[in-house]
């Protein structure tokens, strides 16, 4: 009698399993969950788009970002300058392109590297408490509450205006939240059982506490990390804005945006000011989707 | 001859407890006040007693996972050496570490949820010596098989598991290092009632197999008498009674365990049971009452009880020893 579909499938099956072909750790865990979102990919796939465009920059564009062309100035987008041009005759496509190296790298540089500080601290103290725990949290609380823009205007007066300033006073002033999320996880964490449990065995504190604890306190330092790209990317903005971010000759997101504070540009030339705006927008998006996705993905109680 | 594998000696566990703005120390939880008590090897030691009477607190302090505040906690081993455990450093302590094991009460956060079941029992194994890879497979492979699970269970998260199965993964965390003593915790408390006689069999099977003692910490009375050689019932950080457990439920001397001893049911409709109702909560431990701790709450309490605190003394019944501390019991005592 001929075998049914089905039975030849379960054949298939276990041949498989008996030649141990069958592997069921394709990929990993947390990859698997994280591709199932189709947010968190769409996000990952511009994210991935737009930096690569900015470190291929000059590739992509046959402008440089500095050369001024009074001939051609403040033009409207063309089949020649995509973006149009400024009012200087600059490129704004390419200046897009360039400003994205900085301020991404400002963005998420200062991000990330806040966040290292924030829980190479935090987790140590929040696990171990006592003393430490007090002097680094009024240590932190003493950052936090200093304002951010005199803290910029006071280094820029001293050492002048610099990117790798601006990105100093950023991680200054921004672990301390990391610092407060990863202690507040950690304080929740010690009591579980399961901490006690590798307690009993007498393992040491950094092995308890930066690898059996700190995975399960991760997803929301994650989601973090991509708030504060986004906000660090928004305040570099705001504060070339100003004048005391990065310095002017360099192009980036905030400071190509800076034109649109004079009220003839923001009327009549949106293209100087459109086209940023909405790859700044649309960055900080994808950057918030990647950071829903990364804290599903790696929250292991939840099943996908 | 039963030979000790642990003695306590006067242990104290206080907590401080702090108010104010300055965080003032304004009193002490005396969560466990001056506990003697000896564990013989091989046996299974219950310890009852209401919520908060301190019975975790004294279990986490035999592992050192609270620190005691005063008193001793003796190991011998089994070539009779003594080793005084508080007053060891960290690190003296990690060769006593793989002696004295627990399991937890709570299955759903005693596993690590971030680590298969592999990747959180191994790193005990690695730092105790077992270097190859191989090798603590096999370990946690055998203690699966042990408890009935299957051995490819190990590369499984925990919350692929049930209640029951997780517990069962809790005890193969425990065994891992061959232990000698297993402070069970409540183990099977949070499980329900087919499920705990599934683990009470498990874990009295493993006892047999691989000589173990149990000081099993529990609140269920009825669990208790089919399962411990002894029992030692706890009220405020104190023990008030320690007796062969056939002799807790026939020769009851202390009215508290009197009272928990009637609380339990009995499936027979025709047996009446007259049910001693205590009255009230358990004190506060950090303002105990004066004279016997349990004065306010006892049916039988007289003026003594109410300003002298009774010493656990030595009693026999049926030939066996049996402590209680109540100023009204007739027996004589014995030396």
């Amino acid at each position: 009698m001929a075998k049914s579909s089905l039975d030849k499938k379960f054949d298939q099956i276990r041949k498989r399993e008996e030649e141990k072909t069958f592997s069921t750790k394709k990929r990993s865990r947390i990859v698997n969950k994280f591709l199932n979102n189709r947010l968190a990919v769409l996000g990952l796939i511009i994210f991935t788009i737009i930096i690569l465009a900015s470190i291929f920059a000059p590739l992509l564009s046959p402008y440089d970002p500095m050369r001024v062309d009074l001939r051609s100035m403040r033009q409207p987008p063309s089949f020649d300058h995509w973006f149009g041009t400024d009012s200087t005759g600059r490129d704004v496509f390419t200046r897009v392109l360039f400003g994205g190296r900085v301020s991404i790298f400002i963005g998420l540089g200062s991000a990330i590297l806040s966040a290292v500080v924030g829980i190479a601290v935090g987790c140590y103290a929040g696990y171990k408490g006592g003393w430490i725990d007090v002097i680094a949290l009024r240590i932190s609380e003493i950052f936090m509450s200093f304002p951010q823009i005199i803290l910029v205007l006071l280094l820029v007066s001293i050492t002048g205006q610099s990117l790798f300033n601006l990105m100093a006073i950023f991680i200054l002033t921004g672990w301390g939240g990391m610092y407060r999320l990863a202690r507040a996880r950690m304080l929740s964490l010690r009591e579980e059982e399961y901490v006690q449990a590798l307690r009993s065995f007498g393992l040491s504190t950094f092995t308890i506490c930066y690898k059996h604890m700190l995975p399960n306190a991760l997803s929301p330092i994650m989601v973090n990390i991509t708030l504060s790209t986004a906000m660090f990317i928004l305040t570099e903005a705001g504060l070339s804005f100003l004048g005391l971010g990065v310095p002017l000759n360099i192009p980036t997101w905030g400071n190509i945006l800076n034109v649109a504070q004079d009220i003839l540009i923001l009327q009549n030339y949106w293209w100087m000011w459109g086209p940023v705006g909405i790859v700044i927008s649309v960055f900080v998006l994808c950057v918030n989707f990647i950071g829903d996705g990364l804290r599903d993905s790696t929250d292991p109680s939840q099943q996908g | 001859m039963k030979k000790e594998i642990l003695k306590l000696r006067g242990l104290k566990v206080h907590f401080p407890v702090q108010a104010g703005v300055f965080n003032r120390v304004v009193g002490h939880v005396l969560a466990v006040d001056g506990v003697d008590l000896d564990i013989f090897r091989g046996e299974v030691l219950g310890l009852a007693g209401e919520s908060g009477c301190g019975k975790t607190t004294l279990g986490k302090a035999i592992l050192r996972l609270v620190e005691p505040t005063d008193g001793e906690v003796k190991y011998i081993s089994q070539d009779d050496d003594e080793t005084e455990l508080t007053s060891l450093e960290k690190k003296d302590m990690d060769p006593f570490r793989k002696k004295l094991q627990i399991v937890f009460q709570d299955p759903h956060s005693s596993l690590n949820p971030s680590f298969t079941i592999f990747g959180s029992l191994q790193d005990p194994l690695k730092k105790f010596g077992i270097k190859s890879k191989e090798e603590r497979r096999k370990i946690i492979g055998d203690l699966l098989e042990a408890v009935n699970m299957r051995r490819e269970y190990m590369d499984r998260y925990p919350h692929e598991f049930s209640g029951g199965q997780r517990q069962r993964i809790g005890i193969v965390r425990a065994l891992c290092l061959e232990p000698e003593l297993i402070v069970c915790d409540e183990a099977v408390s949070a499980l329900d009632v087919s499920i705990q006689a599934q683990v009470l069999k498990l874990l009295m099977q493993l006892k047999k197999e691989k000589n173990l003692t149990y000081l099993f910490i529990t609140h269920d009375l009825s669990v208790t008498e089919y399962l411990c050689d002894r029992i030692a019932v706890m009220y405020l950080g104190r023990i008030v009674e320690l007796c062969d457990s056939e002799d807790l439920y026939n020769n009851t001397l202390h009215p508290y365990s009197e009272a928990l001893i009637s609380a339990i049911p009995v499936a027979d409709l025709d047996k009446q049971t007259k049910r001693i109702v205590l009255e009230g909560d358990v004190p506060s431990p950090v303002n105990p009452p004066k004279g016997c701790p349990f004065h306010p709450r006892c049916p039988k309490a007289t003026d003594i009880c109410k300003t002298e605190v009774p010493t656990l003394k030595k009693y026999s019944t049926n030939g066996n020893e049996h402590y209680a501390s109540c100023h009204l019991i007739d027996l004589p005592e014995i030396s």
